[in-house]
């Protein structure tokens, strides 16, 4: 494990490599020549923002344009998107089955200030990073004051770690922040069975398992009123008023249990499981490998050898309560199983800023008010 | 303060508020603030639709909104009554206890609470001279509503009082617009704010006042950052003979005694007596 510097898995070494190919149309109001410019092949980090790429994108379309100047802005299937989410999100969010290239529409004109929040370039995203970084401090410790004392050179070197996908830097700064994330029974059989991974980790955390803590979650929930049977038959997001976000930390109790994604999600969306809880075997599931591994020497070395797996393809359903089903539920483009402890869901999986961003499909009968 | 109300005990408080609680405190605040007749819209609870995902919030459903409000205009009125750069807003009237410790703590709170980054000042530097802030505010008894001068067009405030699970705290939205209903850009709003406010937008661009989602209604409005909200809220009860006579925090009065504070980051000064009088 040559990648686990600083007490992180492989798999934030997958996720901070992630990333998506774009294809990127400059939308054809703004196309003032003959012919239309072509469109533009890039990839986007999943960790990163896409006003990040303006820098790269703008060449490819700036003898095209009208005059006059206005903030760059994304649309995929007429949705403006929302900058201030990870690229891998909305991918995952937006995707239901994973176009690539994925196919997007740039605007340099006509904001839709009704809709997005103003982006001002590089600067409006870095401090929508550093305020959910402080976000997640506060969550984590009950102050954001290791954040907000950060030095300013600190502050640049963390922000440039995104922007560059430098992931032993981001771990060199953003270990001085000491937030400590929850260790749980599962990480500590790894312990075991792998020295130089429990070495790492303790050299991170230095805790006991099961610790009882706030874990920062931002849940997307996308809804759908159609049936659908097949990931690439539903329907596409018309209006972002179809997926609710919501921002609700996730308590562990640290009752010695093993604290679950399955009870992480039950937590998060109590009405979708109804008040009694069924079993975990319940869980309807198919499984399926795809993509590369996500941690082989993590995952061969325990019963969740098949946790890890780049799931994409397709639907787990989960149990259901007054017609909404659980269709889909994606991390960092992967479809974990349910019973794998939340805290290695969390250690792996979450993004810089501290946050763990989940996206959910949800089926529902009848129309609700989101 | 009847001893059946919920009392939190201040020695182990952190300055938080449960989000199972939020819901009273907001009440008692829209009741005193209604009742006091203070010249201003009044505020009214609104019951968000049922959504996915809310019901584990635990929250009464909705928020707090009090809407279209036309602040106090900080132009004529207070050039002339004080040469301190910054301060003039918070007078209220000419015989109002006024010092500059007042002023210093004003600055601290804004920093305190804004996060000037990076931002080191700890609430134990400032507890003296909060009092003091407290004190003048409590003097304050000229809060009408001052008419705007012709010429000066009105802006339409919305506040939306939300509450935050990730800070445990309730946390201000607004919007503004002119009398067409066009929305106003930050820029706009400076002329707006008092002085204060405007020097705090300049210095901390990013970690003021910020456009936001809504959190229910997903669409962009302002917001005031809150990570430093339970720092100073413990500030604000543990200095407060009632919470120290009965020894707990009502937390029926949490959002009032917050409004207090906040509020006059719009120049809307409003009566110590709303929150000592629950």
């Amino acid at each position: 494990m040559e990648s686990n510097k600083g007490g992180r898995s492989e798999a934030l070494k997958y996720i901070w490599e992630g990333a998506i190919p774009l294809q990127i149309h400059l939308h054809q109001s703004e196309v003032t020549t003959l012919p239309p410019p072509p469109p533009a092949l890039i990839l986007a980090p999943r960790i990163g923002y896409l006003p990040l790429l303006a820098q790269k994108i703008k060449p490819f379309f700036s003898n095209s344009l009208p005059p006059g100047v206005d903030t760059i802005w994304f649309e995929y299937n007429g949705l403006p998107l929302k900058w201030h989410v990870p690229t891998g999100v909305l991918f995952d969010l937006l995707c239901a089955e994973p176009e690539r290239p994925w196919n997007l529409t740039v605007h340099f004109r006509g904001y839709p200030g009704n809709i997005l929040t103003p982006c001002e370039g590089e600067d409006s995203v870095k401090w929508s990073f550093i305020n959910s970084l402080k976000e997640a401090a506060y969550i984590i410790n009950g102050n954001c004051k290791n954040v907000m004392n950060m030095s300013q050179s600190d502050q640049l070197e963390l922000w440039c770690s995104i922007m560059d996908g430098n992931l032993d830097s981001y771990l060199r700064i953003s270990s001085k922040l000491k937030l400590g994330i929850v260790v749980d029974d599962f990480s500590t059989q790894l312990n075991i069975s792998s020295p130089k991974s429990q070495e790492s980790t303790q050299n991170a955390d230095g805790t006991a398992p099961a610790k009882p803590g706030r874990i920062p979650v931002r849940l997307y929930i996308r809804t759908i009123n159609e049936d659908f049977d097949e990931l690439e038959e539903a329907p596409v997001v018309e209006s972002w008023d179809k997926i609710s976000y919501i921002n609700r930390p996730v308590e562990i109790h640290g009752d010695g249990k093993c604290f679950t994604l399955y009870d992480a999600v039950t937590k998060l969306l109590p009405e979708l499981f109804g008040e009694k809880l069924p079993p975990k075997d319940d869980v309807s599931r198919e499984e399926v490998e795809v993509g590369p591994r996500l941690s082989p020497e993590e995952t061969n070395k325990s019963s969740m050898d098949q946790s890890g797996e780049m799931l994409n393809e397709r639907i787990v359903s989960c149990s259901v309560s007054d017609g909404a089903e659980m269709k889909l539920l994606r991390i960092q483009g992967i479809e974990p199983k349910m019973e794998i402890p939340f805290a290695w869901v969390v250690n792996n999986l979450m993004n810089p800023e501290y946050f763990l961003h989940i996206c959910v499909y949800v089926k529902i009968q009848e129309p609700i008010t989101i | 303060m009847s001893s059946d109300k919920a009392i939190i005990d201040i020695s182990s408080w952190d300055g938080t508020i449960m989000s199972t609680d939020f819901h009273v405190a907001a009440s008692t605040f829209a009741e005193l603030w209604n009742k006091s007749d203070l010249g201003f819209p009044h505020w009214s609870w609104i019951n968000s639709p049922k959504r996915l995902g809310f019901a584990a919030s635990k929250v009464e459903e909705g928020y707090l909104s009090l809407e279209s409000m036309i602040l106090p205009t900080s132009t004529e009125e207070y050039q002339h009554q004080c040469g301190l750069d910054g301060i003039e807003d918070l007078t209220c009237s000419k015989e109002d206890v006024f010092d500059d410790t007042a002023i210093l703590f004003h600055r601290q709170y804004v920093a305190l609470n804004m996060y000037t980054y990076p931002c080191s000042i700890c609430c134990d530097i400032c507890a003296p001279v909060f009092i003091s802030y407290l004190s003048m505010v409590e003097h304050c008894h000229d809060f009408a509503l001052k008419i705007q001068k012709d010429g000066h067009e009105r802006h339409h405030y919305d506040f939306h009082i939300i509450y935050s699970s990730s800070f445990r705290a309730p946390v201000l939205y607004f919007r503004a617009y002119c009398s067409d209903g066009e929305p106003m850009a930050i820029e706009d709003l400076e002329k707006d704010f008092p002085s204060y406010t405007a020097q705090e937008l300049a210095i901390s661009k990013w970690t003021f006042i910020t456009q936001e989602e809504h959190p229910y209604l997903n669409r962009p409005w302002y917001t005031l950052h809150p990570c430093g909200t339970s720092d100073w809220m413990k500030l604000l009860f543990s200095n407060e003979p009632s919470v120290v006579s009965h020894g707990g925090v009502a937390v029926e009065k949490y959002l009032t005694s917050w409004f207090s504070v906040v509020s006059p980051i719009f120049g809307v000064k409003i009566p110590l007596k709303l929150s000592v009088n629950v």
